[in-house]
């Protein structure tokens, strides 16, 4: 099993970035373009060190990176770690997708033979009644 | 299919995995489907190119199950299995489990939860791990199969507009 502890420790600080909401809110913001600090501050009841805390940790994680201008210091997001995340969670979904499509066509035909029994009962002896499974 | 049926994965916390999905059927033919060897080699089969060769299931409380897969061109096996916890027919299902593979750390604690309503059935399954690297371990197998095939085989499995 491929599974080096690269891959892990940037998956976990990505996930662990991920974790918050404001952070999050944070990195939807920044998904519709650059901001700077006060910029990202204003919509949240929250201290703009409170913000610059939470943008250390998203720049920790590599999911944003600060632009040089000393001044604004300007924060965007960036797409690599966000998609390795995305890659990882998504592999481990197809596979269960690919068992759960074939779950539906399986109970597709098990519902399709159960009425087909069901109407034959209910032809040759009236009281002979399936009780649903509950 | 009349609804789109979408599988939901999250990790609510570090230990754990939790799958959502929807399926088109009452929940005593979910069961069924989750606890009857014959049905469940039909369906659970994991990455394409492999079938499962054993399934063994002792449905009762303290009873084992183990699954073996087959990868057909190369012969190469994967294994797992448990113990029943607790059997609640058709609603709920907590069972044991750990991989054959020494990769594989500890042995997790799977709850399944199904709830009918208007026909349909929404099947919750919880898996609790021993530890974070445990749960990331299963997580990583599934990067394995590759995101590129998953993208072909979706692709095979939808039908023609």
């Amino acid at each position: 099993m491929r599974y080096t502890q690269a891959v892990s420790d940037r998956l976990d600080a990505t996930f662990a970035a991920l974790a918050d909401p404001t952070r999050r809110a944070i990195l939807a913001r920044l998904a519709t373009g650059e901001a700077s600090v006060t910029e990202l501050a204003k919509p949240f009841a929250i201290s703009q060190p409170a913000i610059s805390k939470h943008l250390m940790v998203l720049e920790r994680a590599g999911l944003i990176a600060r632009g040089r201008d000393a001044q604004r210091r300007p924060c965007r997001i960036e797409g690599r770690p966000l998609a390795d995340a995305s890659a990882w969670l998504e592999g481990y979904r197809e596979i269960w997708e690919g068992n759960y499509r074939r779950l539906d066509a399986l109970l597709n035909n098990l519902q399709n033979s159960t009425r087909g029994r069901n109407a034959t009962h209910r032809k040759t002896t009236k009281t002979q009644t399936r009780r649903p499974g509950r | 299919m009349a609804h789109a049926a979408t599988l939901t994965l999250t990790t609510p916390t570090d230990r754990e995995i939790v799958m959502t999905r929807v399926f088109n059927a009452p929940r005593h033919l979910v069961f069924e489907a989750l606890t009857t060897p014959a049905l469940l080699k039909q369906w659970l089969l994991g990455p394409p190119g492999w079938e499962m060769v054993v399934c063994d299931v002792d449905l009762r409380v303290g009873g084992a199950y183990r699954y073996v897969w087959r990868r057909t061109s190369t012969g190469k096996t994967m294994a797992m299995g448990g113990v029943f916890q607790a059997i609640v027919a058709p609603e709920r299902l907590v069972i044991t489990e750990r991989f054959d593979d020494p990769w594989y750390p500890g042995t997790g604690l799977s709850t399944t939860v199904l709830n009918e309503q208007n026909g349909s059935t929404t099947m919750v399954n919880t898996v609790l791990y021993e530890s974070r690297e445990a749960r990331d371990t299963v997580m990583q197998s599934g990067m394995e199969s590759g995101v590129a095939v998953s993208y072909d085989r979706l692709a095979a499995l939808l039908p023609p507009a």
